[in-house]
């Protein structure tokens, strides 16, 4: 058990690694430079060069991501260009309201999809079953931004209940978000309800259909038992992984939910960077999103561990 | 030596009766079928918009700004005067060229690839492996947001990012399809009559797997429509004042209250071809007997 968690641990770093490198070595290889791509159409020889020297651009790249990996692991995310502040300060009032976003959307999402996933795989191909099949399909199919804009023009246009965006500065206490997050959570809560209740209808149909279930029902035991005691625990353990890897793509899902509404929250501040071409703010960005997802992910894995007794026993 | 190869595999259906056969299953579909009207529908648009819109959709009078739907204007007009009905008609050519030019290079590469490395295994494959690993671990999105904050955006630059970012999933399912056929005889044959690897490939793999790279390339052609409206949302992509659904609605959004007309049109248009292409592929793949797999769009 010890030797699972540790391991686990320890490939979480690796990923974490592996992503720095990855995106360090991204904007190396591409044509240009942090000087060029930020100057743009006002870069003059003398600007460029003295932009390069003060990032220290003349050095290898190699001394560059040492020195850059080596900040970041002590917390020195480094600095904007356009901004002209440690990163570390832009990003974290609004990594809390980027947080309460997901963590709201999440407490509501999660056991709506749960709810609605085993109902849906209860009643396979009956009428329940279809009407969330369905509507799951299209909150799936859809563009998060046109969700987001067709629940803007429900509940704050036709019926002004929330507001459309807003207008809240990212330093403002907590408690002034709590009508402005309605419609964004609501908007990631719809689209990871579609995507999860859908992988939970999944695996509750494969386990009521596999020989254990059907052995239990043939020896009379009641439905209510069969489905409770014998199918879901077996059913919902695959889906914590699941979920976890939807994450990933939630994370994304929250960079485009925030721009359509003006959340303040770190998204917001990314789509800001790559407009002004912020190399090293996106770059920080995408580390912060990284890790939250490796984190989130690496939880959900210790927690099936926990919990599934066949895994408990299991050495290494 | 025709005696041995009947004994082998049973060989496969001709080519013709198989299209055949999937279009009978498709035609059983009624989902399927409504997709792939809404699919078409869309493509002729598409391709004919230029020679049927009412006004050409740039043109800005600034008599009629905002107006909401009439005869003369359907669809309404935006803040420029310009015609709703003919933006909407002509918004989605960008966006379809780009996503079927990517989903061409990257279901050629990442599929070649995937067979290539499905067939021969060892060490390149694990290596390979672990890196696409590791890149799926990681939302696109940021891979393109990353790449146009260094480069900046263009089509050229949006259709070879586009490719590259699908293809490396891509390379998963061809390499997954691969391997369900490389213990089979008549691979063995094949190595055994010497073929080159480019032959095995090209005439004996490729044949068998492709039912399962065009299911993956019309998904991957909703994704793809998904990730570049939503760039072009974020100003990413299509240059204003150029008509583009995504650009639309971000533009339009400002006034949703009181040109609402100016968002919803768009939105209905990009909506109902994400789902007639989902809709279409979904029956696409029970038609071929697949289990289109649940992945996730990152």
């Amino acid at each position: 058990m010890l030797r699972l968690v540790t391991r686990r641990l320890l490939l979480s770093v690796l990923t974490l690694f592996i992503v720095s490198l990855l995106v360090f070595a991204g904007v190396e290889l591409l044509p240009g430079d942090l000087a060029t791509a930020f100057l743009g159409r006002e870069a003059t020889p003398t600007r460029v060069a003295s932009l390069r020297a003060e990032l220290g651009l003349d050095r290898p790249a190699t001394e560059r991501y040492l020195n850059w990996l080596g900040n970041v692991v002590q917390g020195d995310l480094g600095m904007s260009l356009a901004r002209r502040k440690p990163i570390g300060d832009l990003i974290g009032l609004r990594m809390r309201n980027t947080l309460l976003l997901g963590l709201t959307a999440g407490l509501i999402g999660l056991p709506l999809a749960l709810v609605l996933g085993i109902v849906a795989g209860l009643t396979r191909d009956r009428r329940p079953d279809l009407w969330i099949s369905t509507i799951s399909l299209i909150f799936m199919t859809l563009p998060q931004f046109v969700t987001a804009t067709f629940l803007i023009l429900l509940f704050a246009i036709t019926w002004p209940i929330f507001p459309a965006v807003t207008i809240v500065p990212p330093d403002s206490p907590i408690t002034d978000f709590l009508p402005n997050i309605a419609l964004p959570v609501a908007t990631l809560v719809f689209v990871m309800v579609a995507h999860n209740l859908r992988m939970v209808r999944t695996n509750v149909i494969d386990v009521m259909t596999s020989e254990y279930v059907q052995m239990a029902t043939l020896k009379g035991v009641p439905r209510a038992r069969v489905v409770l005691r014998h199918a879901l625990p077996n059913a919902l353990l695959p889906t914590i992984n699941l979920v976890a890897l939807y994450i990933a793509w939630l994370v994304s899902g929250v960079v485009i939910i925030e721009q359509v509404f003006n959340y303040p929250g770190i998204g917001t501040l990314m789509i800001q960077a790559v407009h002004d071409r912020d190399i090293p703010l996106v770059q920080a960005i995408i580390l912060v999103f990284a890790g939250a997802y490796v984190v989130l992910n690496m939880g959900a894995d210790l927690l099936v561990t926990i919990l599934d007794p066949r895994l408990r026993s299991m050495r290494g | 030596m025709s005696a041995t190869v009947t004994t082998l595999d049973k060989p496969r259906p001709a080519e013709r009766s198989r299209f055949k056969e999937t279009w009978r299953n498709l035609r059983r579909s009624p989902s399927g079928m409504i997709g792939l009207t809404i699919l078409v529908t869309h493509l002729v648009i598409a391709v004919i918009s230029p020679l049927i819109v009412p006004y050409e959709p740039t043109d800005i009078d600034a008599s009629i700004l905002l107006q909401s739907p009439s005869w003369e204007h359907p669809f309404g007009t935006d803040s420029f005067g310009r015609d709703g009905l003919s933006r909407v008609l002509m918004g989605g050519r960008i966006a379809l060229v780009i996503t079927l030019t990517a989903g061409v290079l990257a279901i050629t590469w990442g599929g070649l690839l995937g067979i290539v490395l499905g067939f021969l295994g060892g060490v390149v494959d694990e290596v390979v492996m672990r890196v696409v690993d590791a890149m799926l671990s990681f939302p696109s999105l940021f891979i393109y947001l990353l790449v146009i904050s260094a480069l900046g955006s263009s089509d050229v630059i949006l259709i070879l990012v586009l490719s590259i970012t699908n293809g490396i999933s891509i390379i998963r399912i061809a390499r997954a399809a691969t391997l369900g056929f490389v213990a089979r005889d008549f691979i063995a044959a094949a190595r055994a009559r010497g073929e080159r690897t480019a032959t095995v490939v090209l005439r004996e793999l490729l044949p068998n797997v492709f039912d399962v790279l065009l299911v993956e390339y019309a998904m991957r052609w909703s994704w793809m429509l998904l990730s570049f409206s939503s760039l072009s949302f974020l100003g990413f992509g299509v240059t204003p004042p150029t008509p583009d659904w995504g650009l639309m609605i971000a533009e339009n959004r400002r006034r949703l209250a009181i040109a609402p007309w100016g968002s919803i049109f768009p939105m209905l248009a990009l909506g109902t071809l994400v789902i007639g292409i989902n809709l279409a592929a979904d029956a696409l793949a029970k038609a071929m007997g697949l289990d289109r797999s649940q992945e996730a769009p990152i």
